[in-house]
């Protein structure tokens, strides 16, 4: 028998918010009878773009149909940005945990609220460049990957419990092993090792021919960098950047903003005293 | 809240003749068998009779019975025991729907040098005995098939398929463990050379069980230590629980027959209720070739352990072969090699009864299943588009 916390219990034996909405703002549908759990989800928008109503309905277990309550419980109330911050382990952290092996049924909360909300986007349901691992229960390497990342999972067992990937016939489990070792050899984003200065200049010198300049020059500006001093860029605008007016904000938030995403959140872009 | 227990062959209720027949040997004839006093000789005494009334009930004789820690240990012996007297043969037959007893160990010594043929059952989970046979070779070394299916109760032909086996000089094991106390079992009148049983399963307690060795069939032991058992099973006999399987024997013996006329009247009304009540519900298993305690039924588009949980709430416990309580992704093995489509076979569920169920539990789970599980279907994102 499970060990199920009382909440699991208290939301598998009085689930909140069964039923389907009509004309739903986003739906979608996760999980397959093969599968032996599957959940549908619904949800509608009121005039703040807020969450104002979400329903589930839901084939599976126990754990499965206390998940989907409490993820309809959780998004209520906030806006689809905030909806998608909830993870698994959220889903699960509301419920008071839930057993290892059932962790999946958090993970397919999860994945129906990305994909509601992907729907509710119009964007493409299948992650960008996906492919499915496990062909018994259609997992794929993004759902794989993101599992083992999220939650720290180190063996092909945790990625079973998770996602279900390799409990069929098993014959997915090497590759599952790849994908682990693979986001395990991944450099962590908080230990990136610090940049000497040559290289952090090439880095911005880089980033701005790459991602800065293009945009501007589509809109007949450009821009050069005439000093690094540490995190400082000291840069020139050109072109109708340099009698535009809102050249400031462009810099704050479109050149400063790009830089500091994917050089170092330290950066400051000032433009030189015209 | 009242428990009605309709997971008989998970495990019994220890009846309550067979728990005074052993408690004296936990106080006052506590003594080892095998001691020279006769404080302990007393007690071999007793287990002399307990393996006689362990025969009768199997139409054995005494000497043929050894006494284990339980079936799983019987099964794992009979076949090492086969393997090692053949040790030049590397080939089993076994079924798709053994008990993880053989099942499990088979695989194991798949990856030791052993060819594994596991025979294929139609989808009323029935054996065909042409493809047995043809599955034959010189370098078989055992056949082991079971006699009832835990999970869907049904009954393979193991007497025809031991006289198979042995037209070909290949020993022949059986798990009985579901069916002994169930059907009668008559070892005279078959050529079956290995017969595992476990206590718990007809109302003696857990931690025991038999291998039946037929007279003359080479034997060797499993377990390796002192002489009991005549050198079969090393280890100090538990006393209690051989009293205690003994007198469950006994009384299995004494009233199997009576006792099983009404379990299957009650187990055939239950499940004619609940077919008749619950839309796209069916039986797993042949319903003629069956035993009589056993009914396996699935509810279309409602998954298992939801249901169990729910029965849980009215104090009903059954078991499921979903997916979601074995603790593995898949449906039970049993209900995959039958070819019950996936949909059926994650909302199976098996009541299993005993002589301890009453006309009023039953009448109570008439009552109750069919909004359990119209309240699952009620949650199924399935369950309107499939109507």
């Amino acid at each position: 028998m499970w060990e199920y916390t009382d909440k699991v219990k208290e939301h598998f034996l009085n689930p909140r918010n069964v039923g389907e909405i009509e004309n739903p703002d986003g739906v979608a549908e996760v999980g397959s009878l093969a599968c032996g759990d599957a959940l549908k989800l619904t949800f509608k928008l009121d005039e703040n773009e807020k969450i104002k109503d979400a329903k589930f309905k839901t084939f599976g277990c126990a754990s499965a149909i206390a998940s989907s309550s409490a993820l309809t419980e959780m998004i209520k109330g906030m806006t689809v940005e905030e909806a998608l911050k909830i993870t698994n382990q959220d889903i699960a952290g509301y419920l008071g945990g839930l057993p290892d092996e059932k962790m999946h049924c958090s993970v397919m909360g999860k994945q129906a609220l990305e994909k509601a909300v992907e729907n509710y986007r119009g964007a493409p349901a299948l992650e960008a460049g996906a492919k499915i691992i496990c062909e018994c229960f259609g997992v794929t390497d993004k759902e794989i990957e993101r599992a083992v990342r999220e939650n720290n999972l180190s063996t092909v067992e945790d990625v079973t419990n998770y996602t279900k990937a390799g409990g069929g016939c098993g014959g997915c489990q090497d590759a599952i092993q790849q994908i682990i070792d693979q986001v395990k050899a991944e450099p962590k984003t908080d230990t990136k090792p610090k940049l000497t200065n040559i290289q952090k200049i090439r880095i911005i010198e880089e980033t701005i021919e790459r991602e800065i300049r293009p945009s501007l020059k589509h809109d007949g500006g450009d821009i050069e960098i005439i000093d690094i001093i540490g995190n400082r860029v000291i840069v020139a605008t050109r072109g109708a950047c340099s009698t535009c007016k809102a050249s400031d904000i462009t810099l704050k938030h479109f050149v400063e903003h790009r830089l500091k995403e994917l050089v170092s959140p330290d950066i400051v872009v000032e433009e030189v005293s015209k | 809240m009242n428990t009605i227990y309709l997971d008989n062959n998970a495990t019994t209720q220890v009846a309550e003749d067979v728990l005074e027949a052993m408690l004296p040997y936990f106080r006052e004839l506590y003594g080892n068998p095998s001691s020279m006093h006769s404080f302990g000789g007393q007690v071999g005494q007793k287990i002399r009779t307990a393996r006689e009334q362990v025969a009768t009930l199997l139409g054995a004789i005494p000497e043929e019975i050894i006494f284990t820690s339980c079936g799983t240990e019987s099964d794992n012996a009979a076949i090492r025991s086969a393997l090692a007297i053949h040790p030049d043969k590397k080939h089993i037959v076994t079924s798709r729907v053994e008990h993880p007893a053989i099942h499990a160990l088979c695989a194991q010594l798949a990856t030791q040098g052993y060819r594994i043929t596991e025979l294929p059952v139609d989808k009323n989970g029935l054996l065909d005995l042409e493809n047995l046979e043809k599955n034959l070779t010189p370098d078989t070394a055992v056949v082991s098939l079971m006699w009832g299916n835990n999970e869907t109760g049904v009954i393979f032909p193991v007497e025809e398929a031991a006289k198979l086996a042995h037209e070909k000089g290949i020993l022949f094991h059986t798990d009985a463990v579901q069916s002994a106390g169930k059907i009668p079992i008559n070892m005279k009148n078959n050529v079956i050379d290995m017969l595992s049983i476990s206590g718990h399963k007809l109302h003696a307690p857990k931690g025991i069980g038999i291998l039946y060795v037929r007279r003359g069939t080479r034997f060797s032991p499993f377990l390796i230590g002192g002489h009991q058992e005549k050198g079969r099973r090393g280890g100090t006999e538990n006393t209690p629980s051989i009293i205690g399987l003994g007198k469950a024997c006994e009384l299995a013996d004494k009233n199997m027959q009576k006792e099983n006329k009404e379990v299957k009247r009650l187990r055939d009304k239950l499940e004619k209720e609940l077919l008749g009540r619950i839309p796209q519900s069916r039986v797993n298993g042949d319903i003629a070739n069956r035993l009589p305690n056993t009914t396996n039924i699935s509810f279309e588009y409602v998954e298992g352990e939801a249901i169990l949980l729910l029965m849980n709430e009215l104090g009903i416990c059954a078991s499921s072969g979903s997916a979601c309580t074995s603790g593995s992704l898949q449906p039970s093995h049993v209900l995959r090699a039958m070819g019950v489509p996936f949909t059926m076979a994650h909302g199976s569920i098996r009541f299993s009864l005993s002589i301890y169920n009453t006309e009023k539990e039953i009448d109570f789970v008439i009552d109750k299943m069919p909004t359990i599980i119209e309240r699952l279907r009620g949650m199924s994102p399935y369950w309107k588009t499939s109507q």
